[in-house]
């Protein structure tokens, strides 16, 4: 009994059963994804089978790249947009209001499916056909407060002293920017990259309902793949998909702004 | 003139997010099937929402909603404080592991929190339904909880911790009259951020609902849309949703508002 008194006043053992938890659903399911996407759904047996399918199965790798494709571009055209608009909403010169702040980073606690019906019908008033630009557009639509809030954030926390230490030493606003601002909000645009290329490969349904089920994103490939019972190769193209984060994890390595970001205003 | 240019540029922006919200708004109050033919203004849409035979399926869907946020909330809400109170008094490695744990959930894409968990209930043989996408929404709102309630740890004075128990406390209520009310702002702020988190999932229930037909507003409104493109009855539906979220959003910003204040007073 005494033990285990002691183990509870012990404030660090705390952690333990969310430790435990942890185990059960994050990490086990994951080595569940590595088992799958090894072993042969039907016999069970060890093979590479699963990968060696998404090679030559022409379809899922064309899906791939073009699903990349579409996530660069809509990647690009939100710093485009996000950018100067992060930039304004922190330069207190340029914009006084909170509320601005408030409305731009509002869309993020939308329900992204209401979201996309919003941009489809959007496209029905104007009369423009569902496909490719409407993909883009309903992206662009549904990531772009993703892209403008880290880089606000980390705008919001720059030291001013080295704007002002560079004006002292008789920069132009544009050295400034230059030199000074752009370097310092390199971060923000890290994450709001991680914030919106990897959702934008990953989602699934968003693509179809922006394109009357024309054009399919990797993540519906995935999707579907196991909704046919297709664990195996399921569980490989998830696979493929979590390299990928990690590669693009390692080369930021902003986990800790992301999970701030996602906080949203609170 | 530089001034003029950039609130330009914002609004801008602002018309290009809200454009279609508000067009949906608009359509909302009338009856016509296509979007963008006005037959007259009528809240028929808002009445069928509610009242028809077959549409109380979304009543059902509202409600599970509800339901699995709460319950989800609520379990992060304590399983994330308690993890915190713990990880905060680690050191070193544990500290170190349990912080990258942590984090694994939330830099997952939905979609493979989904299949994964999908695939531990399958391979366990659990049926799916109620409890699996709660635990699964557990799963994913935790973290958050976690990091909401660690700063406040963190600002804490340890020793009016060890103060209390010197003067006779037991843990307990070191405890409860401690370090509970140096967190509880956080605790909320947590709570409300699993509940928005996982009112407005949509790619983990859907793996993890079962074949039930156990549906949440995410999943109706998903296989609705897939049905007959965008029914009429959605635009009143988003709406609602819209002008709840709004208002949420509003409160809580002026709670944190006023939070501040009382700060700044108190200093």
């Amino acid at each position: 009994m005494k033990w285990l008194n002691k183990l509870f006043t012990k404030r660090s053992s705390w952690s333990i059963p969310y430790f435990l938890f942890l185990l059960f659903v994050v990490v086990l399911p994951l080595v569940l994804i590595c088992y799958y996407s090894f072993h042969d759904g039907t016999t069970g047996d060890f093979t590479l089978k699963n990968f060696e399918k998404f090679v030559s199965n022409h379809e899922a790798a064309n899906t791939f790249i073009y699903s990349i494709g579409i996530a660069l571009i809509t990647t690009i055209l939100c710093i485009v947009l996000g950018y100067p608009a992060a930039y304004i909403l922190s330069n207190s010169s340029l914009c006084r209001s909170k509320i601005m702040v408030i409305l731009f980073i509002l869309p993020m606690w939308i329900n992204i499916l209401v979201r996309t019906l919003a941009t489809v019908a959007l496209f029905d008033f104007m009369r423009l056909p569902l496909g490719e630009g409407a993909l883009i557009f309903g992206m662009v639509y549904n990531f772009l407060p993703f892209m403008i809030y880290p880089i606000y954030n980390t705008m919001q926390k720059m030291d001013h002293s080295y704007i002002e230490a560079a004006q002292d030493l008789g920069a132009g606003p544009f050295t400034v920017f230059r030199k000074v601002v752009f370097p310092l909000s390199m971060p923000g645009v890290m994450s709001g990259i991680m914030m919106v290329f990897m959702p934008t490969i990953s989602t699934f349904a968003i693509a179809e309902l922006l394109t009357m089920n024309n054009i399919k994103l990797f993540g519906t490939t995935i999707q579907e793949n196991i909704n046919i019972g297709m664990w195996n190769y399921g569980a490989a193209l998830s696979l493929i998909m979590l390299v990928i984060i990690f590669v693009m994890e390692f080369f930021s390595d902003s986990d800790e702004d992301r999970a701030s970001n996602e906080g949203g205003i609170i | 003139m530089k001034k003029l240019f950039a609130q330009s540029y914002l609004w801008l922006l602002l018309i290009m997010l809200y454009a279609p919200i508000i067009i949906i708004a608009i359509f909302s109050f009338t009856e016509a099937k296509v979007l963008g033919n006005w037959t007259g203004f009528s809240t028929q849409l808002y009445e069928n929402l509610f009242a028809g035979g077959v549409n109380n399926a979304l009543i059902v869907a509202i409600e599970n909603t509800l339901i699995i946020a709460l319950v989800a909330a609520t379990l992060s809400t304590l399983l994330g404080s308690v993890a915190a109170i713990g990880i905060h008094n680690l050191r070193g490695k544990r500290r170190a592991v349990m912080n990258s744990l942590n984090n694994v959930p939330m830099l997952n894409p939905d979609i493979i929190t989904g299949i994964s968990l999908f695939l531990l209930f399958a391979s366990l043989g659990i049926t799916q339904g109620y409890t699996t996408v709660i635990l699964a929404h557990v799963a994913f709102c935790t973290p958050y909880v976690v990091l909401c309630v660690m700063p406040r740890l963190q600002q804490m004075n340890p020793n009016i911790y060890e103060a209390a128990l010197d003067l006779g406390a037991t843990p307990f209520q070191a405890m409860r009259k401690v370090i509970i009310p140096e967190i509880k702002a956080g605790m909320i702020s947590g709570f409300i951020l699993a509940f928005t988190l996982s009112i407005d999932d949509f790619a983990v229930t859907i793996f993890t609902n079962g074949t039930d037909g156990l549906d949440t507003l995410s999943t109706y409104i998903y296989a609705d849309a897939r049905k007959g493109g965008l029914t009429p009855e959605l635009r009143p539906l988003s709406t609602i949703i819209f002008t709840v979220v709004l208002l949420l959003l509003i409160i809580i910003n002026i709670r944190t508002y006023r939070i501040q204040k009382r700060k700044e007073a108190k200093l």
